[in-house]
């Protein structure tokens, strides 16, 4: 045994400061996405206004409408590196249903091994790509709610304006319990967080 | 010598801290506990940096709305089966202080960048070749209803008192003391209506008598009510809810 440590390059320089900037605009967006659904509660309940960012609805739109630019744009250079590097493929395939229920069911049970941080298992896989695909998802039917006439052919894809507030919303859900169970995830292996800022992980060398 | 330095700094102090304390209440509008919270390293100044660059922005939504906005592309129609019922109330008053306007004594007020500026009545309005829509009312809010309005084109009504429609903005005044402003592009767009009947009837009061521009690739507070002025200008006219923040563009 070597006293000597490897470091690995897991996540390029382009890819954590994707990273945190859609971190940022997320929270900017779902917090004051909370205050512009409050003013029209349509699932018949609200968001406690201590939870919500921009004081009033002017104030929640203003934000909103400022960070998606941050989060369209952060999310564009993410995807389009990752497609033509190949980082994405690299990192998030292959995948397979089979794979992901059984590193989930291991997940559950506490049994997930965490030992190479330099791949993703299939659990992480799944839930990467799920969550690219629901901000895909909310930035369409965001546009749908922005601009209902100049892009009523995607609208028409999700309901029209009244199916856009549905599928935004739930997208919203979906991305904030994947927020949840990352920042958890995060805590229980903690040598992921380091890595997000310098890229680099540490491997025993042998 | 000394006091008298220490009195003036404590004056000093003290009016620094009202002037905080003025800006700290000012900001409570635009900024909750969950921006503090995530502000909490910057000083005061910074956050009204952080309010400059939110206004900043929603100008530059407006121009990027303007490049959006097709002149050519409609707005969804419907069967009048699809009318909410009732449509909705909605102003920054309750139903019963709506202005009431008496239909005899009503004139339109034209002014601004136009060839003829005389002011209209109701039976000259009325007397203009009208249409009908049945569109989507969508409010900023979020909630959207469907309804029936008919009225003049307001491109027509624009080409009829001369107005430059090289201009930038048309302005409107209302009864309720309520004003806005839309672009030129969207006063011309075709399902742009000055409208005077609501499902087939003469506007009711609730609705914006004597006339509601009717325009359906905007936000619903970007269609005014109860107008009894309008005017073509190149000076940006704000609005009652866009000068309070709200997005001026605001369109569909």
């Amino acid at each position: 045994m070597s006293n000597q440590w490897n470091y690995v390059r897991v996540h390029p320089l382009i890819v954590r400061i994707t990273h945190w900037i859609s971190a940022f605009s997320i929270f900017i967006m779902v917090f004051s996405g909370w205050r512009i659904y409050n003013a029209d509660p349509f699932l018949g309940f609200r968001f406690p206004d201590a939870w919500t960012l921009g004081g009033w609805l002017a104030g929640a739109l203003q934000w909103h409408f400022a960070a998606m630019w941050l989060l369209a744009l952060s999310g564009l250079v993410y995807v389009g590196y990752g497609i033509v590097s190949g980082h994405l493929w690299r990192k998030l395939m292959p995948l397979t249903p089979a794979a992901v229920l059984r590193d989930f069911r291991d997940a559950l049970r506490g049994k997930l091994s965490h030992a190479d941080l330099t791949v993703y298992n299939a659990a992480q896989r799944a839930a990467y790509l799920a969550v690219i695909i629901l901000l895909v998802v909310l930035i369409l039917s965001g546009l749908v709610l922005w601009k209902p006439v100049q892009f009523q052919g995607l609208g028409m894809l999700m309901g029209d304006y009244e199916g856009a507030r549905y599928v935004h919303f739930f997208a919203m859900a979906g991305v904030v319990f994947f927020v949840v169970v990352h920042v958890v995830m995060v805590l229980l292996v903690p040598r992921t967080f380091p890595s997000m800022l310098t890229g680099r992980v540490r491997t025993r060398a042998s | 010598m000394k006091r008298k330095s220490m009195a003036t700094s404590l004056d000093d102090f003290s009016r620094r801290e009202i002037a905080s304390l003025e800006r700290r209440l000012f900001m409570q509008r635009g900024l909750s506990l969950g921006a503090l919270t995530m502000l909490s390293g910057c000083d005061v100044t910074n956050q009204e940096n952080v309010q400059k660059v939110l206004w900043a922005m929603s100008r530059w939504n407006d121009r990027v709305q303007g490049w959006i906005f097709d002149p050519d592309q409609l707005a969804p129609e419907f069967p009048e089966s699809r009318i909410t019922q009732p449509f909705p109330f909605n102003a920054f008053y309750s139903m019963s202080e709506a202005p009431v306007v008496d239909p005899t004594s009503y004139k339109l007020e034209v002014t601004g960048l136009v060839r003829d500026r005389k002011s209209w009545t109701l039976p000259e309005l009325y007397e203009l070749p009208q249409v009908s829509q049945v569109t989507r009312h969508i409010c900023v809010e979020g909630w959207s209803a469907i309804g029936k309005w008919s009225g003049v084109r307001f491109s027509e009504f624009l080409q009829r008192i001369g107005a430059d429609t090289t201009a930038k903005y048309v302005g409107f005044k209302c009864a309720d003391d309520y004003y806005t402003s839309i672009d030129m592009p969207t006063a011309l767009h075709p399902q742009t209506v000055l409208t005077f009947r609501f499902r087939d009837r003469i506007l009711p009061r609730e609705y914006g008598f004597p006339m509601k521009l009717r325009i359906p690739t905007k936000l619903g507070f970007k269609n005014p009510k109860h107008i009894v002025a309008l005017f073509v200008t190149n000076d940006y006219p704000g609005g009652y809810w866009e000068d309070q923040g709200y997005n001026w563009y605001s369109g569909s």
